[in-house]
């Protein structure tokens, strides 16, 4: 009875997993630390981002050992966040672009910001 | 019986599951239904976040107004030079630790050892408090001494001030209710529910939601405070 129940894996597994995320988060950390910039480290960010957010969801969440009916449902309607993204991108740059236009004006007199 | 004996002719491989799975007539998910229920609220919550995210990025591409630095706004002296992002270093590997008790608390749930599983779910809302409590500091020290506001702020750009206190604030609430979810099925655990129950698959839907909180801290760490 008991050895059908739930998910069993041996301890050793999470601990594992455990250190490795430890070991990822560091990173992240150096990646500040050391003071990389640009390219360099905004991929470094998103690769271990990446590692710590899959290694959570497919062994401490399970997803590894769930059927494809449940993973499917769980994990491919985020990704129309990208849409999303690339939209916001989108619409932020033009934001952006008439905010430089307009500001740098000659004739352009700044709003005084109220006090709240 | 006669869906048994088409659900046997398709292949039982990955993407054969899938339709033996979806054919009709028949529950779709193979798990317990408060576990799928965990996920699809979770899937929402997936998109909650990422509104969020989404929102603070846009705000900060169309900045005019340079973004304050975070590694400097976050920095903590302890008495000598100021280390950069120290605390917010500090509570991802709190959170992680916390993760991985609550990952071995669902696997002695399983093996039904009532005191192992107590104990690591206790030591996982411990953890998860002192998440807390350290996230109320760095508030604290944003407001007073920073000046932060939700509408401006002395370092940069007014909208650093609004998605800081939105998200962390929404993510803070999500890791206090948690303690007290973890707190309370724990507490059903000690008591001795999932042995007359049989079975503990409570612990490990509940275990989900927190490492779900866990989740959306990676995201946070690198979109908010790394990038």
């Amino acid at each position: 009875m008991s050895a059908a129940e739930g998910q069993q894996h041996p301890i050793s597994i999470y601990l594992w997993i455990w250190g490795l995320l430890f070991v990822l988060s560091a990173c992240s950390y150096l990646v500040d630390y050391l003071q990389f910039e640009g390219y360099l480290r905004w991929s470094l960010i998103l690769i271990f981002m990446f590692l710590k957010a899959g290694f959570i969801i497919a062994i401490f969440m399970h997803m590894l050992w769930e059927r494809m009916a449940l993973i499917t449902v769980i994990l491919l309607p985020p990704i129309l966040i990208l849409f999303l993204i690339w939209f916001m991108v989108d619409e932020g740059t033009y934001t952006f672009l008439t905010r430089e236009i307009m500001f740098s004006a000659p004739d352009f007199v700044p709003e005084t910001p109220s006090h709240h | 019986m006669a869906n048994d004996a088409v659900a046997s002719t398709v292949d039982e491989t990955r993407m054969g599951s899938i339709v033996n799975d979806w054919s009709g007539d028949k529950q779709a998910f193979q798990v317990p239904w408060g576990k799928a229920m965990m996920w699809i609220f979770l899937l929402s919550d997936t998109f909650i976040f990422s509104c969020f995210l989404v929102g603070y990025m846009h705000v900060r591409i169309s900045s005019s107004i340079p973004w304050p630095n975070p590694s400097e706004v976050f920095a903590l002296s302890f008495g000598g030079e100021p280390i950069p992002l120290i605390l917010i270093a500090i509570m991802t590997f709190i959170l992680i630790t916390s993760s991985g008790t609550m990952a071995m608390a669902v696997n002695f749930g399983y093996r039904r050892d009532k005191t192992k599983t107590v104990a690591l779910m206790f030591a996982t809302a411990l953890l998860g408090a002192s998440f807390v409590a350290m996230q109320a500091f760095e508030w604290t020290k944003l407001i007073v001494e920073e000046g932060v506001r939700p509408w401006g702020n002395p370092m940069g750009a007014p909208q650093f001030g609004s998605s800081f206190f939105m998200i962390t604030g929404f993510h803070g609430a999500h890791v206090s209710a948690g303690v007290i979810y973890l707190t309370i099925i724990a507490n059903r655990v000690r008591r001795g529910d999932y042995d007359k129950k049989g079975n503990y698959e409570t612990v490990e839907i509940a275990g989900l939601y927190w490492h779900f909180v866990d989740l959306v801290w990676v995201f946070i760490f690198a979109f908010f405070y790394l990038w």
